[in-house]
């Protein structure tokens, strides 16, 4: 725990030091061509009334949907999937406030998605504390549903990553410019995962489980922070580059002061990568990651030690002009291609391979009126597979739905 | 006209999507590739309580939900996945029990073996010197009919002394029945001890007696059946309602029976009069009669498992040294042949087959067949390799 303050504080110091002598562009000076997917979480239109010192906005995602799984359907479901509400504050120059609360599925999930307080020191240097979002992958920082052609998030950063992945922590963030080129980082500490992600109803390893502790927001589940870091580069010609890391204790190894188990880590790595290619605006976005977990050998294989998966969204805008009296509208073609295999490894008994995997195709059309609302189209099909690799189960059909910003 | 097309095309969309629902969804597999689904004639009330059943089968146990401490797998479904047959990795181990006198390591956490444990506890481990055996997990399939056959028509099979000559001497399991078990009509007792149909040595005498005990033994999941926490050998307050063990029992009484495939092809045909002609079906019995059954769908039945029900002597091969009630530690229970082909939907394409899974195709399992049934053994390794082929055809086609 010392040794991670002390590396924590050298880091500080490092990159206080560095910045100073580095910086030669206001951040000022930056355009929305040179936003990250770390300045998603302000980057969103808010409204402020006269001279109130509060910003509001939010959105809402809903849908229909007909899915059917190896030939049994539901039938057709309308969907309520999130009504988003966040506010923001420049509280004094410098130092600004955003929060954001989520109703998912009507009222079944209430978060407090976001919550923290930023104090700019220095464009290399702000302070952010309170509850974050975590910067592992891009998806967990810019999950925005009017910004994606897709009802459903992708399976890698929801499942394997768990976005929205929220936490009470602290830590500091920083960009500088230089011409065509942008560099940020992002370090926080945070309370972590717990047990759950070994110990949960869908029978495998998973991140997302650890949501359903609602504690996490009271207290630390092991008294050990996750650590999670993030640089992220871009150039405006290219695209944007992310690399990020997420790991800590993720089991209580201690009860009332006495050792019960050894300390058991999780580590995450991601890395994404978004771009609009020249001349036909093709827009490109790509994230994959792989989890590493020590889990007692002891324990079941049913809950994997090395998860991996990733997705790539393609969109491609086919008509953009005055539509239905709407001045910037579009209507767009979209693709989706995902995979997850939520156990990597050999069965002891066997030595064959375990499987356990998803993959997934989702065709799309979507039109904007602007860029702050979409109505889309998806047809999705999955295949899913079990641990033993028995012939997957087919999952598919189509929805349709509406989002916007507010 | 031009500025109202992309109205036309968006609605026209809309209408062929809709119109579209049910294509536009997967299909299922054919009824006759799949093991899992419930038997024809279910009155709707059967119907949702075959589905909660379903759903139960299913549940995944947590430590925050009773598994374990100590267990061996953490749902039902992880060891029937598709309600066939299991997988090595989910194979149990019993040990402890080498003759009629009982299991000797009870106090030793007989009579299986918890290899796994939640974190914080630790798994058992075999005792040393105990007779032990591995057990692959059944298919499911059929489980009810099985069920509702009359002692008297399983005794009926029997010829325990051999009295006809054939080198066949199958024999009934006779085991003691826990309180909470109501007795069948018609239910046989000797001795204070009744036929056990379930189970690779039929130690079990019904369906909530095997469930109870896989709760129990397999998922540390203690119910008002089974009281007893594997880990600490107590009572516990139970960690799963009898309903919902009553309603995974219908569910296992009520799955259908596999259908057979490829019935018409003359290989297959082929094939079972071979099955027939080198005394296969002298165990592994081609029909059986079901008796009342308080599900209608289930009363007065011909089915078609391949099985006798009864216990047979397999010659030193399959002796493990473990038995269960008893039966002599060579002596199996016939496995039902039925399903057989689809073995490989449920086992990860590959075959697990005889009690351990120790045969990695059906040619291997039936020649790993010895003591009573050497001779249809030994008619095998005679037979052409065309014969051979069919009769293998014949057993996929199951």
């Amino acid at each position: 725990m010392i040794k991670k303050l002390l590396f924590t504080f050298f880091l500080i110091t490092t990159v206080s030091l560095v910045s100073g002598q580095i910086i030669t562009t206001d951040s000022t000076k930056k355009d929305s061509s040179m936003l990250l997917n770390m300045d998603a979480v302000y980057n969103r239109p808010f409204l402020q009334m006269g001279k109130i010192p509060i910003a509001i906005g939010g959105y809402v995602e809903a849908n229909g949907q007909y899915l059917g799984t190896d030939g049994v359907s539901e039938g057709f479901s309308f969907q309520m999937r999130r009504f988003t509400i966040f506010m923001s504050s420049t509280i004094m120059k410098k130092i600004k406030f955003l929060a954001e609360v989520e109703f998912e599925d009507g009222t079944k999930e209430i978060n407090i998605e976001f919550a923290a307080i930023d104090l700019e020191f220095h464009p290399m240097l702000n302070l952010r504390a309170g509850i974050i979002m975590n910067p592992i992958g891009a998806f967990n920082q810019n999950h925005d549903g009017p910004k994606w052609e897709f009802i459903d998030r992708p399976i890698e950063a929801t499942q394997l990553l768990p976005a929205t992945w929220s936490n009470v922590g602290a830590g500091i963030h920083g960009k500088l410019f230089k011409k065509n080129w942008a560099f940020a980082y992002e370090l926080y500490l945070t309370n972590g995962f717990n047990a759950n992600i070994i110990s949960n109803d869908a029978n495998r390893t998973s991140l997302a489980a650890a949501k359903l502790d609602i504690f996490r927001f009271e207290e630390s589940f092991n008294g050990s922070p996750l650590t999670t870091a993030k640089i992220a580069i871009k150039n405006r010609k290219i695209g944007e580059l992310g690399i990020s890391y997420m790991g800590g204790i993720y089991n209580k190894f201690k009860d009332d002061g006495i050792r019960i188990d050894k300390e058991r880590r999780v580590d995450a790595m991601a890395i994404d990568f978004n771009t609009t290619l020249p001349k036909i605006n093709t827009y490109i976005n790509i994230e994959a990651s792989a989890i590493w977990l020590d889990i007692p050998s002891t324990y079941t294989q049913q809950f994997g030690s090395l998860q991996w998966g990733g997705f790539i969204d393609i969109v491609q805008p086919i008509v953009r002009k005055r539509m239905f009296g709407w001045k910037n509208a579009s209507i767009n073609l979209a693709f989706r291609a995902e995979y997850v295999d939520w156990n990597v490894g050999t069965f002891i008994e066997t030595g064959g391979d375990m499987v356990e995997d998803v993959v997934a195709i989702t065709p799309g059309i979507s039109f904007r009126p602007s860029r702050q609302t979409v109505i889309r189209v998806n047809y999705k099909y999955q295949w899913t597979r079990d641990i033993l690799g028995n012939p997957p189960s087919h999952t598919g059909g189509f929805q349709f739905g509406v989002a916007s910003y507010f | 006209m031009k500025k109202y097309f992309p109205y036309v095309g968006l609605i026209a969309s809309i209408i062929f999507l809709l119109i579209s629902c049910d294509s536009l969804i997967p299909g299922g597999p054919n009824p006759d590739e799949t093991l899992d689904g419930p038997i024809d004639g279910l009155s709707s009330e059967e119907q949702l309580q075959f589905n909660r059943g379903d759903a139960a089968f299913a549940e995944v146990f947590t430590a925050s939900n009773g598994l374990g401490p100590v267990f061996v797998a953490t749902s039902c479904a992880s060891c029937h996945a598709g309600d066939g047959k299991g997988h090595p990795f989910t194979t149990l181990t019993r040990f402890g029990q080498f003759d009629s006198t009982g299991n000797q390591y009870l106090p030793q956490g007989g009579p299986q073996l918890q290899h796994r444990a939640i974190p914080g506890y630790n798994p058992e481990s075999l005792p040393a010197g105990a007779p032990f055996a591995k057990i692959l997990p059944p298919a499911n399939t059929g489980l009810g009919f099985l069920d509702a056959v009359s002692d008297a028509y399983i005794m009926s099979n029997a010829d325990p002394n051999d009295a006809n000559g054939d080198g066949i001497s199958g024999r009934s399991n006779w085991v003691s029945v826990p309180g909470y078990l109501s007795l069948r009509p018609g239910t046989l007792i000797v001795n204070s001890k009744c036929i056990g149909r379930f189970g690779k040595k039929g130690a079990a005498y019904d369906l909530l007696h095997q469930t109870a005990n896989a709760y129990n033994q397999d998922m540390g999941i203690s119910s008002e059946y089974e009281a007893i926490d594997t880990y600490s050998h107590q009572a516990v307050t139970p960690e799963v309602s009898s309903e919902t063990v009553n309603d995974v029992v219908f569910y296992l009484k009520t799955l259908k029976a596999p259908i057979q495939r490829n019935q018409n092809d003359p290989d297959v045909i082929a094939g079972k009069n071979i099955f027939s002609m080198i005394g296969c079906d002298k165990c592994h019995l081609l029909q059986m009669q079901t008796d009342y059954s308080p599900i209608a769908a289930l009363s007065y039945k011909t089915f078609y498992p391949y099985t006798d029900m009864l216990l047979h002597d397999m010659g030193p091969g399959l002796d493990d040294g473990y038995t269960e009630g008893f039966a002599l530690t060579s002596e199996w229970k016939t496995p039902p042949l039925w399903g057989l082909g689809l073995s490989k939907i449920s086992q990860g394409g590959q075959y697990y087959l005889m009690h351990d899974g120790r045969a990695l195709g059906i040619e291997a399992a039936i020649l790993l067949h010895g003591g009573e049934s050497q001779s249809s053994k030994n008619a095998y390794d005679l037979l052409s390799g065309t014969d051979q082929t069919n009769l293998i055809k014949f057993l996929e086609s199951l």
